[in-house]
């Protein structure tokens, strides 16, 4: 009697557990079969805060579940914050979706861990995309994307008139000495509350994305990129020194804020800087502004060329899918131009092919907006295609932050080098 | 989550000691039932505690990895060899004890005098409850984002101490000024509850022992002195713990306000854990943090018990 009574506790308390665990059931999916025969693939996308992104991409799905019976596409939107833990999550319970979306400097983590499976036969087509746009890792491709987004000095005819300033073409970038000059300027006159902003006040990806190619323009790296294994002499080389001098020196002579406003672009508008670094996307808001005062000028020439950060997020196969086959033929049917321009114009970024850069206003050649696209083809460096990227990542921010705070930037990297090459062993054969 | 482990632990401790003094004479349908009805309670303490509990301590052995091909591998101490060699740990350590030291006396202080305020008979003490409670129902993210303009270089705080002729510092984003900004601003966010908890040991003394006090000529201090501070024993008890546990796992402020910043002047040690757990995906040395993080804040818990045990039952 007794041992039945437990046994009944027992079950209810399993019951309950179980119930817990149901309820983080559902939502992912392989790909099943209906009765009629179609295949149903899951989708996932990170954009359910974007309206207009979703909104582009739930017309590419719908135009694909028409053009064919074989297969029909799930799509189910995450939103951005919570996304990458629920690939991570679905990924250990083996049930990722068959499509989804990448953060580009994730791809080469993910492909190390098994999570994405290489995009066959699309060579071809991909040859035609911004090389930012497709990403790859260990020779093979993992995933591509509609746009990319790109960096550039924002700032206005009139400003760099006033005092005097060369307005840099992309053929004649601001040199080094030049840019420190008119940084000078610009903060004697004292008509600033600082002379540029990098948007120092942002954290996470946009320090490695934004800064990392002035490093790179110093002649620095994250890391060697011959074979991914050390960031000895890449990151604390003197070049990087040098790098790390010149940023620390930014924010003593107060040329930049140490940690500028959560709105750069608001405070450019509103003439609190005369000088913003920051990516493509302030076109919109600042050309509503300023019209035809704008400039967006290219990167500083450090001496080593100008640089940008390159890579968006791109769409890529899990190795879960049930129906392999039926994933690639979405990704090869969802590259045409025609999508590409459509999401790329619904998202104001940067088409990733010409023939798409000719149908989005603005950026067809010599539009308005074409300079970004020069930008992205000529100086992109993308961020290093490693497993350990995410790692490298957090590192460069902690480390850049306090070079700019005034820790001493060769024990300051040295020690970020020690902490990448320890941590990139684990990726050696 | 530490706080409600603490007030667990405690009922648990003084149910055991009830129990004690009880006949045992309880059927099999009753227990049957207690167990039934302690099954809720006692699977999510599972899952979510002791469960983790456990991997933490296996997991801080191995190389685990947040995403990663390869399966955890057994490392034996290496985490933590490399933990004790790492001057960000230490930092974290140390800031964690000041954040600690400072925000216990002062918050309970505050909260304190606050509860005496509201405990006084006039008109519209529940007003001012509501307002000092309020804080504690707003989220911290929230919080913390209200004060971090507060706290720019431009912002109210600086604004107010110019009129006073002084030129604040840029709180935030200087290494000597940043802990003390965000120890500041806890204890402002946090001191309501912990002066309703004042309140509610405040209201259990009886007004006889005041009147009382009146009749033989006492004083507002004397009184404070003698009667209320003797009766609120059990409540500063609860208090200290509760406080000192909170103050240990100090992590929404930091993650929002400074990331630890600037040079590692507002690091704490479940900031670096998280860091490393996630951003870095360092599964297993974020474990070893982890657990040298329980054993410190179980040691601390433990002596403080000890300090304030009730001598009249232990003896």
């Amino acid at each position: 009697m007794k041992s039945l009574k437990k046994l009944g506790v027992l079950g209810l308390a399993a019951a309950l557990s179980l119930s817990v665990v149901a309820c983080s059931k559902g939502g992912g999916g392989q790909a099943t079969s209906t009765s009629t025969g179609t295949v149903e693939l899951s989708m996932w996308t990170h954009n359910a805060g974007n309206k207009e992104e979703l909104a582009a991409i739930k017309s590419v799905v719908s135009d694909f579940n028409a053009s064919q019976t074989a297969y029909k596409v799930n799509l189910q939107a995450f939103p951005q914050d919570s996304y990458n833990q629920s690939v991570t999550a679905a990924a250990a319970a083996k049930k990722l979706p068959c499509i989804l979306d990448i953060d580009q400097p994730n791809v080469a983590n993910w492909a190390w861990a098994g999570y994405l499976a290489p995009i066959e036969g699309m060579d071809e087509t991909l040859s035609k995309f911004l090389p930012s746009t497709v990403a790859k890792y260990d020779g093979k491709t993992y995933a591509y994307g509609y746009y990319d987004v790109t960096l550039a000095w924002v700032t206005r005819k009139s400003t760099l008139n006033k005092y005097d300033i060369r307005i840099p073409t992309i053929d004649q970038p601001w040199t080094a000495d030049e840019f420190m000059a008119a940084l000078k300027k610009l903060k004697d006159s004292g008509d600033f509350q600082y002379p540029a902003d990098l948007a120092t006040g942002w954290t996470g990806e946009w320090w490695p994305y934004a800064y990392s190619p002035l490093l790179q323009s110093f002649g620095g790296d994250l890391i060697n990129r011959t074979d991914y294994k050390s960031a000895q002499g890449s990151l604390n080389g003197d070049a990087a020194i040098k790098w790390a001098n010149w940023f620390a020196e930014m924010g003593k002579e107060g040329y930049i804020a140490k940690k500028s406003g959560s709105d750069p672009s608001q405070d450019f508008m509103n003439g609190k800087t005369a000088l913003l670094w920051n990516g493509s996307w302030t076109a919109v808001p600042t050309r509503k502004k300023f019209g035809d005062d704008i400039v967006f000028a290219p990167p500083v020439d450090f001496g080593n060329g100008p640089k940008v950060g390159g890579g968006s997020w791109t769409w890529g196969a899990s190795t879960n899918c049930a129906d392999p086959a039926g994933a690639q033929a979405y990704l090869k049917f969802a590259a045409a131009d025609k999508y590409v321009a459509e999401v790329a114009k619904d998202t104001n970024n940067i088409p990733a092919t010409d023939a798409a850069a000719a149908m989005v206003p603005g950026f067809e050649e010599g539009g308005e907006n074409d300079v970004f696209r020069q930008f992205a083809k000529r100086f992109t460096v993308m961020r290093p295609e490693t497993p350990g990227y995410p790692f490298i990542a957090t590192e460069f921010e902690k480390a850049a932050k306090d070079i700019l705070n005034g820790a001493d930037p060769k024990a300051t990297l040295d020690q970020a080098v020690t902490n990448i090459d320890d941590n990139q062993q684990q990726f050696a054969g | 989550m530490s706080t409600a482990t603490a007030a667990l632990a405690a009922t648990g401790q003084e149910a055991a000691l009830r129990g004690r003094k009880r006949p045992r004479r309880s059927s099999g349908r009753a227990a049957g039932t207690a167990w039934a009805m302690l099954a809720p309670a006692a699977v999510l303490m599972l899952v979510f505690l002791i469960v983790p509990i456990i991997l933490t301590l296996s997991l801080a052995f191995t190389d685990a990895r947040l995403i990663s091909p390869r399966p955890a591998e057994f490392i034996g101490l290496a985490n933590f060899t490399r933990l004790f060699g790492s001057s960000a740990f230490w930092h974290s350590l140390l800031n964690t004890m000041i954040f600690a030291v400072v925000i216990v006396p002062v918050q309970s202080a505050c909260a304190l005098g606050l509860a005496v305020l509201v405990n006084a008979k006039v008109r519209g003490t529940n007003f001012f409850r509501t307002v000092y409670f309020l804080p504690v129902v707003t989220s911290m993210v929230v919080v913390s984002m209200l004060w971090m303009f507060m706290y720019q270089q431009n912002g109210l705080i600086n604004a107010l101490l110019a009129k006073v002729g002084i030129t604040g510092p840029d709180w935030l984003n200087d290494p000597n000024t940043a802990l003390f900004a965000i120890i500041l601003m806890s204890a402002w966010q946090a001191m309501g509850f912990h002066m309703v908890i004042w309140l509610s040991g405040l209201q259990t003394i009886s007004a006889d022992l005041y009147e009382a006090a009146s009749l033989d000529g006492a004083g507002g201090w004397q009184k404070f002195v003698h009667v209320t501070w003797p009766g609120l024993r059990q409540t500063r008890t609860f208090i200290l713990i509760t406080i000192t546990i909170a103050a240990f796992s100090l992590f929404t402020q930091i993650q929002i306000m400074t990331q630890g910043g600037p040079l590692d002047s507002t690091s704490t040690l479940v900031f670096l854990a998280v860091r490393t757990g996630f951003a870095q995906q360092q599964t297993g040395y974020a474990s070893a943090m982890s657990l040298v993080f329980f054993v410190l804040v179980l040691a601390v818990s433990l002596v403080q018990r000890y300090l304030t045990r009730d001598k009249e039952v232990t003896r």
